[in-house]
């Protein structure tokens, strides 16, 4: 039973692991229809950024407030994805959109150009974050152990999920984005700026990405590939739970790192990739569509 | 546009992120230019009479970088070191440095180039087992020699490739013997997916068995992985007694870490690691690594005249933040042994020097203590040392072998191993 509880509870924290890098590409490509390759570097530049505040807070600041530096680095990390997402909207990924294959192309090589970048910058050799001691060790309840930062970045994924879905749902501009990725000429009519609207849309996926570093910093070591790990498993969550629906990359996320951490207990970890990936393609034969689908009157669709 | 494209669209950009993703880690990609010098020789560009050739043939660039730098570093400090002491029967050593770009096929290329091209003496070079093999054809073909410095997983022996690093009976082998003899029954055995964690798991399991131990469980990782939840399940379920471990680079950090998440220390699951040296633990951190025992025939803190003098010229030339590690120890006592042989054969013929190598008496007083080169198999008597990790992020002695241990890289004179018939995984 305590292994079952056990494993239940990494199959969540690898879920909610995924979720945290998918929500972004749920944003970006599951609403935009850019496929962003770039976005795992998002999810670096967020972990480089965490760094970078701890750093900066054991530099200058003195051993009693040092642990606040992860909250710290949490806007941080949001705020530069942010920036670099909205600079990357409005100098390529605008000039780009409805040429999916030339936006896949451009945002692979921007992938590899920050993925360089980050070598130049911080080494080849990876670097490494401490986590504060709040959130050090776990607590053990009935011979399972649950690990602090684990139930941290479950709290952050449902705290993330919260504030898309006020800002998709609930919010003024979230109604005209959903209005301009659903009929774009019409909501221009309408008087939305869809330009601006497009720019915040994808500064915000990204963002989330720089969030989802934050957490991945805790689990390992940071360099230049550690977005390249969280990637693929993103783009088929988004897949599988159907693009454009947010609830549909919750499920997808659940179903990939429950699936990935069951199958992996009673086999190795590379034939645990494989069944996973066998899953998601036999899923997608059968309803290549996703989980969900967007019901839309427009003919295109 | 149609939906149907635009999922054909994702399954091209998972398959990218897939190829990204082995780009990457085959690191093809460059880094730290400065550090470049490809093909640029050091010094007096010619060799006259009064100068002879080698070449340095390392990564420079690529994910392997940072690991050989530190070899390179070691060699160079050594050439400089001979060079300042009147050089090798009188000539000044001049260097010829080559960028494998941790690529094997590249140091293949570059080997080739070395010594047909540029008519190296000999060459000091690679690191990983991977590059070795790729480049072991060449120095056959030319009739070469290449000094490799690194531990590995044994089952080779080139005529032309001298070890200086640790055959598995130097390091792996003592290591559970000093784990059996300390009472530990259940093992546990967890390393990356390649051919060292596995051929040293295959050596660890006859060996177990045979002292009448018990492996409790076998896992390999990913070398980009970064979950170990699952790995860490298995291993509460197992109760081993000790963990062994391989796991290559970053799969430390992640799996030290997740072990430290779960409240795990030394004292719960004590691990030995045979990838862990100075360089790794100032990167996963020594906090989380105290306690853990490691095992290698030499430590920045060995206890020997010879190895204050290499750590103080080490710092000295390279900075003081750097640390001094096995394989850089071995990487400069290959250069030595080199210039011992030549001196012996009074040439710096590949022949003349493999005919005074076979003699089996060249030798070096190194920082990790006198090493020998086997006169059969060419790799080195040393001694083994068991080390324990501590706070300040250095390795200290805990046990070592009264004698230095003679290399048996095919592991012929054990009969466990015998009995096993283990053979090299290709």
């Amino acid at each position: 039973m305590a292994q079952f509880i056990s494993t239940l509870f990494n199959g969540l924290s690898l879920s909610s692991i995924i979720l945290l890098t998918s929500i972004g590409l749920a944003v970006t490509f599951g609403l935009m229809r850019v496929i962003n390759m770039a976005h795992g570097e998002f999810v670096m530049i967020g972990a480089y950024m965490t760094y970078v505040t701890q750093q900066i807070f054991a530099a200058v600041f003195p051993e009693s407030v040092r642990d606040i530096y992860y909250i710290v680095s949490i806007p941080v990390a949001f705020g530069t994805a942010f920036l670099l997402g909205s600079l990357l909207e409005r100098f390529v990924i605008q000039r780009l959109y409805g040429r999916e294959i030339d936006s896949l192309l451009a945002t692979w090589g921007i992938s590899l150009i920050l993925q360089q970048a980050a070598r130049s910058i911080f080494g080849t050799q990876g670097v490494n974050v401490t986590a504060p001691s709040f959130l050090q060790g776990g607590v053990t309840v009935g011979g399972c152990t649950f690990s602090y930062n684990r139930i941290f970045i479950m709290f952050m994924v449902l705290l993330c999920l919260f504030i898309v879905w006020i800002i998709m749902y609930k919010s003024n501009f979230g109604k005209q984005m959903r209005a301009v990725m659903q009929n774009r000429p019409m909501a221009q009519c309408m008087g939305i700026n869809s330009r601006k609207v497009d720019n915040i849309t994808f500064a915000l996926g990204s963002g989330l990405a720089g969030i989802a570093g934050c957490s991945v910093a805790l689990l390992g070591s940071i360099d230049s590939t550690v977005g390249q790990s969280y990637i693929v498993n993103s783009f088929m969550a988004v897949v599988l739970g159907g693009v454009g629906k947010l609830a549909g990359t919750v499920l997808g996320s659940t179903i990939i790192g429950s699936a990935s951490i069951f199958t992996e207990n009673y086999t190795s970890s590379t034939i645990a990739k494989a069944i996973v990936l066998l899953i998601v393609i036999v899923f997608l034969q059968k309803r290549p569509q996703g989980l969900f689908v967007i019901k839309s009157r427009s003919l295109d669709e | 546009m149609k939906k149907v494209s635009l999922r054909k669209i994702a399954a091209l950009a998972a398959s990218m992120a897939m190829f990204a993703m082995t780009l990457a880690g085959c690191g093809s990609t460059a880094s730290d230019s400065g550090a470049s010098s490809d093909g640029t020789t050091s010094a007096a560009a010619a060799s006259g009479d009064d100068t002879v050739k080698v070449g340095l043939l390392h990564s420079l660039t690529g994910s392997m970088a940072i690991s050989e730098k530190a070899v390179r570093d070691a060699e160079v400090l050594a050439i400089d070191e001979i060079n300042s002491a009147g050089g090798v029967l009188g000539k000044q050593i001049v260097y010829v440095e080559e960028d494998g770009a941790s690529e094997p096929s590249t140091f293949a290329t570059k080997a080739e180039k070395l010594v047909d091209s540029e008519k190296v003496a000999t060459v000091f070079g690679c690191w990983t087992s991977s590059s070795r093999k790729a480049v072991k054809p060449v120095f056959e073909d030319y009739n070469a020699l290449l000094w490799y410095p690194v531990q590995y997983e044994g089952m080779e022996q080139s005529p032309n490739i001298v070890y200086t690093g640790a055959a598995p009976n130097q390091q792996i082998v003592p290591a559970i013997e000093y784990l059996l003899d300390k009472g530990y029954k259940k093992f546990f055995l967890l390393g990356s997916d390649y051919v060292f964690p596995r051929t040293a798991n295959m050596i660890i399991t006859a060996q177990v068995q045979a002292a009448g131990g018990e492996v409790v469980g076998e896992e390999y990782a990913d070398m980009d992985q970064t979950d170990f939840a699952a790995i860490i399940s298995k291993i509460e379920a197992a109760q081993p007694e000790i963990i062994i471990n391989t796991l290559n680079g970053t799969g430390n950090v992640s799996f030290f870490k997740q072990m430290a998440e779960k409240n795990y220390t030394s004292a719960e699951y004590p691990t030995m690691s045979f990838s862990i040296a100075e360089e790794e633990v100032a990167t996963i951190g020594a906090d989380i690594l105290k306690g853990h025992m490691v095992s290698w025939n030499y430590y920045e803190t060995t206890d020997t005249p010879e190895n204050k003098a290499f750590v103080e010229a080490y710092k000295a030339k390279f900075g003081e933040s750097r640390v001094t590690s096995d394989p850089a120890e071995a990487a400069y006592d290959a250069v030595y042994l080199w210039k011992a042989a030549c001196e012996k054969a009074g040439s710096f013929d590949v022949d003349a020097v493999r005919e005074a190598i076979a003699g089996g008496d060249i030798s070096f007083n190194a920082p990790e203590g006198t090493v020998t080169i086997n006169g059969t198999n060419q790799h080195l008597t040393k001694p083994v040392r068991i080390g324990e990790i501590r706070d300040d992020g250095l390795i200290y002695e805990v046990y070592s072998t009264p004698t230095a241990v003679d290399p048996d890289p095919y592991l012929t004179t054990y009969d466990w191993a015998v009995e096993a018939g283990i053979q090299p995984i290709e």
